[in-house]
């Protein structure tokens, strides 16, 4: 693996490493101000969490405002039992269906338990048809009552599956949290380069739970266009046709052009693909409708900022283990790199392409 | 009762190693080099049953039914063999088609990790097709298994040269330590009953024993006992007792359909189980105070005692059960202080056979014991 690319994924595993429940982002937060430290001209935590590094401020040109969510979906205890059963609820999209059997880690200390299956012995036909939804079903830390139970864990705890990072070969590699690790993985190598103008790289909070963090910290930022960092649901395995694939592995970074939140503009979308051809980087298009990201809570803030998106292509997002191709992971870096570069260096280019406000 | 550090590190390498059905090697190596430092010999038979063999003080030949010159001896059953998967078929795009082995329940392995043992092991995750390529009444069930696949990331070139069909699947994850000495992680059924069994040789190590023991990591068990019907027709013991799990209450197992866990080893009782086998087990429990608990075993028991019953002539059985929550999910959980009583209690049973009492046993038409 090219040294660089090395880095990446070291940097992707330590992410990973780090739990960060919706609204209990602080262990990567924490990790990834570790990693920019000395690397950026400011580091500083908003009222929500958000973690906002500044580089190049005062630049001559265009504020470009770089996004990646440090949350990632999972549960939240929401009471136990008298027997000392943990009962959980969702915390952003998950499929009842990959819950359970598997083994979790709960609260900070990350105590280690297992979502309780109910032995198929003794279960009836029309039970094995029937998928067991999440309120019906426990957490066993081994407590073997309430009070015990209470001794380490609380309602309110967050609840994660218990997966970290793995290699696969062929620069595959599987962990989770790629949603959206991945992106901030990006974001933080993004922002240990230099550029012509200003780079505002925020690591947000609450993306899992209605794209929460994004458009304040926009809002504080108020840069004059913004790129937000994702990951998206690679459908190139068996069962999916063809015909209707989001996106396949190794076959780039997915440029969106319309999501369930966000239409980005035109210009913004040419100017990403331009970018990408120019520097002779593999790219495909984000083809599903399915899922939204920040960019639209960006557009929508202060008088409307240019946002658009750009993704890693992942599959088995929102479960265990997700996998990706760490060559995707490195073009979506060499592209935003580009891209920054391009609107730093090129004075003029934005307001040529109709993305900065100007008279009619 | 303080269980050793030295059990719970056993248990977890246990469960660590993979061990499918018809594939028990790892596993079984881990039993025999924990068991060979606690018996006479050690032994392969040809469909891989690992057999630790203890043997009595005196030659234990009885006068009676049993022929001359043949040696009274308990055998002691605990399956080494996993439920998971074989691959069947690769996939254009590289992804494997597999077939359960054993009881996998569907249910529980969307999104599980694996590790995929083709000329190498490869890590992979159990997928299906994304839930945006899915209808609400589709989503509402469990995905059937011929929708599954595993997913190793690897391009398909490599995947049809080094994971042929008939490559083992088993599910991947660590062992944890829970609160409160209970145990978690994958393969639980049944190396809790390897690491019992274990356990018990431990126990028994410098005591003299008046009947020959015959430790045996069985294979094959999830598919219908194959291991233990060859072994037993082998070794010709006088009794036997398979060691395994049973099911532990929890959320959805009721009190009438599990044991406690932490409540001790289920000694079993039913059609299968001979009564004088039964009875020995809580007298023994009783006098050296290894709390237990009985369970009503319906039809054949579903353990390695089935085939031992049957074997040849017939031999009188007995199953011993560690109590455990989420059987054959990818992760289930155990208490420590189950695994070890249960080995104190074969250890015990075993300490105290004589010859005169198996052959009593043997005899169906003996006072008392029918």
């Amino acid at each position: 693996m090219p040294p660089a690319v090395s880095e990446l994924a070291e940097t992707l595993a330590a992410l990973c490493g780090e739990p960060g429940l919706s609204g209990r982002e602080e262990p990567v937060r924490r990790r990834v101000a570790g990693l920019l430290a000395g690397r950026v001209d400011s580091l500083r935590t908003d009222a929500l969490g958000n973690l906002i590094a500044v580089k190049g401020a005062g630049k001559p040109g265009p504020r470009l405002m770089l996004s990646a969510h440090m949350d990632e979906v999972g549960f939240l205890v929401s009471g136990i039992d008298a027997e000392g059963y943990l009962r959980f609820v969702k915390v952003g999209g998950l499929d009842d269906r990959i819950l359970p059997g598997k083994q979790v880690r709960v609260g900070a200390q990350g105590i280690p338990g297992v979502i309780l299956a109910r032995p198929p012995h003794l279960q009836k036909r029309e039970e094995k048809e029937r998928v067991v939804p999440a309120t019906d079903l426990r957490i066993d830390i081994g407590a073997r009552s309430r009070e015990q139970a209470e001794r380490h864990v609380a309602v309110g705890d967050s609840v994660l599956f218990d997966a970290g990072f793995a290699e696969l070969g062929a620069g595959r590699v599987a962990g989770r949290a790629f949603d959206d690790r991945a992106g901030c993985a990006v974001l933080v190598h993004t922002l240990l380069e230099t550029y012509p103008c200003e780079v505002v790289g925020v690591f947000t909070v609450q993306e899992e739970v209605g794209l929460r963090g994004a458009g304040p910290a926009a809002y504080a930022v108020d840069p004059q266009l913004a790129l937000v960092l994702e990951v998206t649901g690679a459908s190139d395995v068996p069962g999916a046709s063809p015909e209707a694939e989001a996106t396949a592995l190794g076959a780039g970074p997915a440029i969106t052009f319309i999501d369930r939140a966000t239409l980005p503009p035109a210009a913004l979308v040419e100017l990403l693909v331009d970018t990408a051809q120019r520097a002779g980087i593999p790219w495909q298009w984000r083809k599903t409708v399915a899922g939204g990201t920040e960019a639209g809570r960006i557009l929508q803030t202060r008088a409307g900022i240019p946002a658009g998106t750009v993704s890693v292509p992942c599959r088995y997002i929102h479960s265990p283990w997700a996998v990706l191709d760490l060559a995707d992971l490195a073009n979506t870096l060499a592209l935003t790199r580009a891209f920054v570069e391009r609107v730093g260096r090129e004075a003029g280019l934005l307001e040529e392409r109709g993305l900065l406000q100007r008279q009619g | 009762m303080v269980v050793t550090e030295e059990l719970a590190e056993l248990l977890a390498a246990l469960c660590r190693a993979p061990g499918l059905s018809g594939r028990e090697e790892p596993a079984r190596q881990v039993f025999l080099d924990a068991a060979r430092p606690l018996c006479d010999a050690v032994q392969l038979d040809p469909l891989g049953n690992a057999v630790a063999w203890r043997r009595a003080a005196e030659p234990p030949t009885g006068a009676g039914t049993a022929a001359a010159g043949a040696r009274e001896s308990l055998l002691i059953a605990a399956h080494a063999d996993e439920i998971g998967f074989l691959v069947t078929a690769v996939e254009k795009g590289g992804f494997l088609r597999v077939r359960p082995v054993g009881g996998v329940d569907p249910k529980t392995v969307l999104g599980q990790a694996v590790l995929v043992h083709g000329r190498a092991r490869f890590r992979g995750v159990i997928g299906a097709k994304p839930p945006h390529f899915t209808t609400e009444a589709e989503r509402e069930k469990p995905v059937p298994v011929e929708e599954l696949f595993v997913d190793t990331g690897l391009p398909e070139e490599q995947v049809r040269e080094a994971i042929p069909p008939g490559s083992a699947v088993t599910f991947a994850g660590e062992p944890r330590a829970l609160l409160d000495g209970r145990f978690a992680g994958r393969s639980l059924d049944n190396r809790a009953g390897v690491a019992a069994a274990v356990e018990c040789l431990r126990r028994l190590a410098g005591r003299p024993l008046a009947v020959d023991l015959y430790v045996v990591a069985t294979v094959q068990e999830e598919l219908g006992f194959r291991g233990a019907t060859a072994v037993t027709y082998r070794l010709r013991p006088s009794a036997g007792l398979a060691v395994d799990v049973t099911f532990a209450r929890q959320p959805g197992v009721s009190e009438a359909e599990g044991v406690e866990l932490g409540g001790g080893p289920a000694v079993a009782v039913g059609p299968v189980i001979h009564p004088a086998v039964y009875r020995r087990l809580v007298e023994v429990a009783g006098a050296v105070g290894i709390p237990y608990q009985v369970e009503a075993a319906p039809r054949h028991t579903g353990t390695d005692a089935a085939a031992i019953q049957i074997s040849r002539a017939g031999v009188p059985a007995g199953v011993v059960s560690v109590p455990m929550r989420s059987m054959h999910a990818p992760a289930g959980v155990v208490a420590l202080a189950d695994v070890e009583a249960t080995g104190r209690l074969l250890a015990e049973f075993a300490a105290g056979l004589t010859p005169g009492w198996l052959e009593e046993v043997r005899d169906g038409g003996a006072a008392g014991s029918l």
